[in-house]
């Protein structure tokens, strides 16, 4: 598998460690979430057959975070985004 | 004061040199770095006062920087590490920090690191067995961050028929000769 790597090209997928759905990047705000949303946030994930957004960490190169949008039905990867981009363009990062 | 005995990060009093064909790993000793990471909001302003310093823009992905007395090379987005020579800048940390203020966050990185030096014939065949980067197709200043030997590494190439220098973790300097020379004397 080869993640196309934004800003380095295509990489071998044993370069990068999956490290879960890119939902761990809307981290509840510490000030005003309720045990609930803590809950939610650690415990419950969504496990599609189709499309689905992950991080991935490019430890075998230059350390980057990463939201790769993979079909989980046939590994197909459509977007790879630095995760830095995706958090700022969700305002998680001023 | 104390009376230290500086050593080299393969533990020797003297750099270590070993030759194999006609290609030479030389233990390099004359380096010191940082890294220079922007502050959030200074991206410009960083890169602005790294122009100033290098006397080019500061090198994009994939890129570096190779000059005296500083050379940078791109580690991350709004991110590098910068080597110069030890013996004028073994202060490196607070030279960089002179020049680039409130701008930038800055790591003495010097001893950090350990520094492999090959030059001479036969580098793609050795780099090949060594890590995934595609050596042939690299062209002078090109630089990368990979795995060599299950340890994360910068390979600098200064000339893709002569010269590329590794960067690798200090405390496993032992470990990252062991598989440079290992794979010298299987390709050569």
């Amino acid at each position: 598998m080869i993640i196309n790597h934004p800003l380095l090209g295509p990489r071998d997928s044993a370069e990068f460690t999956y490290k879960g759905d890119a939902n761990l990047i809307n981290r509840p705000d510490p000030e005003t979430a309720s045990p609930q949303d803590w809950h939610d946030y650690a415990y419950l994930r969504d496990n599609p057959a189709g499309p689905h957004r992950e991080l991935w960490f490019h430890d075998g190169g230059d350390r980057s975070w990463l939201v790769v949008t993979r079909n989980t039905l046939t590994h197909e990867i459509t977007a790879v985004e630095l995760a830095r981009d995706v958090a700022r363009a969700e305002g998680r990062s001023k | 004061m104390h009376d230290l005995s500086p050593l080299t990060p393969l533990g020797g009093t003297a750099p270590q040199i070993d030759t194999v064909a006609d290609l030479t790993c030389t233990e390099q000793c004359d380096l010191a770095l940082a890294s220079v990471a922007a502050r959030l909001g200074q991206e410009k302003a960083c890169a602005a006062a790294l122009q100033k310093l290098l006397g080019a823009a500061p090198p994009v992905a994939g890129k570096a920087h190779l000059a005296a007395p500083y050379s940078a090379v791109w580690a991350g987005p709004d991110q590098w590490m910068l080597g110069a020579d030890f013996a004028t800048h073994e202060d490196i940390a607070a030279q960089l920090k002179a020049a680039l203020k409130d701008t930038a966050s800055i790591t003495e990185q010097t001893d950090a690191w350990c520094c492999f030096d090959l030059s001479g014939e036969g580098i793609a065949a050795v780099m090949e067995l060594l890590c995934p980067v595609n050596m042939r197709a690299l062209a002078s200043g090109d630089a990368t961050r990979t795995t060599i030997h299950h340890l994360g590494c910068f390979v600098i190439c200064g000339d893709p028929n002569g010269f590329v220098r590794i960067l690798g973790p200090r405390a496993s300097a032992g470990s990252l000769h062991h598989a440079i020379l290992t794979a010298m004397r299987s390709a050569l």
